[in-house]
């Protein structure tokens, strides 16, 4: 479904990504793991589309369409879905705007969404009781909860999640980890980028693990589990 | 006394011309992080645009609407051809040629309809009793139109698609365009709008202070105090501090001369940069 080829790209004259290539097929999960700095953010931005960084060489293949370079709001009509790091809700607009900005542009009629909002709702009920609050009024975890409640709204077929579980308390931890699984159940594919490997070796059916801009490692959750040094390096086990 | 109402008036006119010419450069501030130093000229080119079609047609209201158009289009032709080409690069690209775009607006129209002041007739020569006064309806009528295009604005920004597109843009570009919002095209909308509205208020005050080809230069300067004062990017900062600054400048020429009476304005200015030195109202932007 998403293939990455000998991607290289750069935040100005710094060489970020150093011939990245992965591959994730469709409803799976698939993990980036890796240090603070290795380039994970760089190479979800860059399958999104956002920059910087910029793409000097390489390919980005979305479901048998080549989509290197493309802008961003392209890219998210092609049924790409992106939970930033930081949350990045819009404070100034309220919840349901938030949610309901995406499928505007969409074009859905007001049944489609209607049910796409029902939808979500069953997922997070929270948001549910704060719809006419603005972003801003939310707690972090609310606001993260928003984050991938306004990705899923839009129906996408791959979502590409930076750091979600960031500074977010254990219960939390384990609420984003049961979205995850749900998506894998509906097919929907993941590519979940995290520092704390513990969640997302959990959820995941692919392991990447990143270092200085390209992949040291790919292979099931279990061989990462059975590789002590890396291990030890990320977990500190 | 009554000379004191008589500038109150002129005072709330004045102010919400500026406010007019103010909510443009602000937007367009807000969300391109462009300083449009071409923004009187799109005000100038409207009035020159008014004048035009008046001659022609002897109808204010359509060159009004013309004036709005046309202006608008001509913004939008410059965000794609001169702007869009140089975002994100530093700010000062954008300085320079809204700068150098501003210098050719005005000589170009010099070139062509001379040095000389063109006069507009009001389009309604009634005056009304106020206060014990003889107030022109035309004044008033323009406070009304201003009042009838902010409630506008308000109601697209806030209620309509495209203006929750607009403000999701303001707030978070990188990420309104990673939820589909076409930003470039945001972007020149934007920029098509804010100068769309420089030049409605050009035409209004084309009766007033008539037509000329340095008017966008007197008025700039006033406008970006107001932006300053309102806070960069806040249109309900900009149109309070335009009517504060109106009031400031017209009240106080009845004690002191108009040229000094521009002075109260920039103390205000020095003021708020003190105090507050992000505007009496500012936008969270990231």
């Amino acid at each position: 479904m998403l293939t990455v080829k000998d991607l290289h790209s750069y935040y100005d004259k710094a060489h970020i990504l150093q011939g990245v290539s992965l591959k994730v097929d469709q409803g799976q999960v698939a993990c980036l793991l890796g240090k603070n700095g290795m380039g994970k953010s760089t190479t979800v931005k860059s399958i999104m589309g956002i920059t910087p960084p910029q793409i000097r060489s390489g390919q980005i293949i979305f479901e048998e369409r080549e989509i290197t370079r493309w802008p961003s709001n392209k890219v998210s009509r092609l049924g790409i879905s992106y939970v930033p790091e930081e949350r990045r809700i819009f404070p100034l607009l309220t919840v349901r705007e938030n949610l309901t900005l995406g499928l505007d542009i969409a074009g859905a009629t007001r049944d489609e969404k209607m049910n796409a909002l029902e939808k979500i709702y069953e997922s997070f009920p929270r948001i549910h009781e704060r719809l006419n609050q603005l972003g801003e009024g939310l707690s972090g975890g609310e606001q993260q909860m928003l984050a991938i409640a306004r990705a899923m709204v839009m129906k996408p077929r791959l979502i590409l999640m930076d750091e979600p579980t960031e500074g977010l308390m254990p219960l939390l931890v384990q609420e984003i980890k049961k979205i995850i699984l749900a998506l894998k159940t509906s097919r929907i594919t993941v590519l979940l980028v995290e520092q704390s490997a513990a969640m997302a070796l959990d959820v995941s059916d692919l392991v990447y693990v990143m270092e200085k801009g390209s992949i040291l490692f790919q292979g099931t959750p279990k061989a990462f589990r059975e590789d002590s040094k890396l291990m030890k390096e990320l977990l500190g086990v | 006394m009554q000379e004191i109402l008589m500038q109150i008036l002129n005072g709330l006119v004045f102010g919400m011309i500026i406010a007019l010419v103010a909510s443009g450069l602000t937007l367009i501030f807000g969300i391109m992080d462009v300083v449009n130093f071409a923004h009187g000229e799109f005000y100038m080119v409207g009035a020159y645009m008014g004048w035009f079609v008046i001659g022609y047609t002897q109808n204010f209201w359509l060159a009004l609407i013309i004036a709005f158009f046309f202006v608008g289009l001509f913004g939008a032709v410059v965000e794609v051809s001169t702007l869009r080409p140089i975002r994100g690069r530093d700010p000062l690209y954008t300085l320079m040629a809204m700068f150098g775009l501003s210098v050719f607006a005005q000589q170009t129209i010099l070139m062509i309809f001379g040095p000389i002041a063109k006069e507009v007739k009001e389009p309604l020569i009634t005056k009304i009793p106020l206060f014990a006064l003889e107030y022109p309806l035309y004044r008033l009528l323009i406070v009304a139109i201003a009042v009838v295009i902010f409630i506008s604005f308000w109601f697209f920004l806030q209620k309509t698609k495209y203006g929750t597109w607009i403000r999701a843009t303001m707030q978070d570009n990188v990420m309104a365009s990673a939820l589909g919002i076409p930003v470039r095209l945001v972007y020149t909308l934007t920029f098509a709008l804010g100068c769309a509205l420089a030049a409605a208020s050009g035409v209004l005050v084309a009766p007033i202070f008539s037509v000329y080809q340095s008017m966008g230069l007197t008025v700039i300067v006033t406008t970006f105090i107001v932006v300053v004062i309102g806070g960069m990017g806040s249109l309900l900062g900009s149109i309070l501090a335009a009517i504060m600054i109106g009031e400031l400048q017209t009240v106080s020429s009845v004690l002191v001369s108009p040229t000094y009476a521009k002075i109260f304005s920039f103390l205000a200015l020095i003021g708020v940069l003190l105090i507050r030195p992000q505007g009496l109202f500012t936008i969270s932007k990231r």
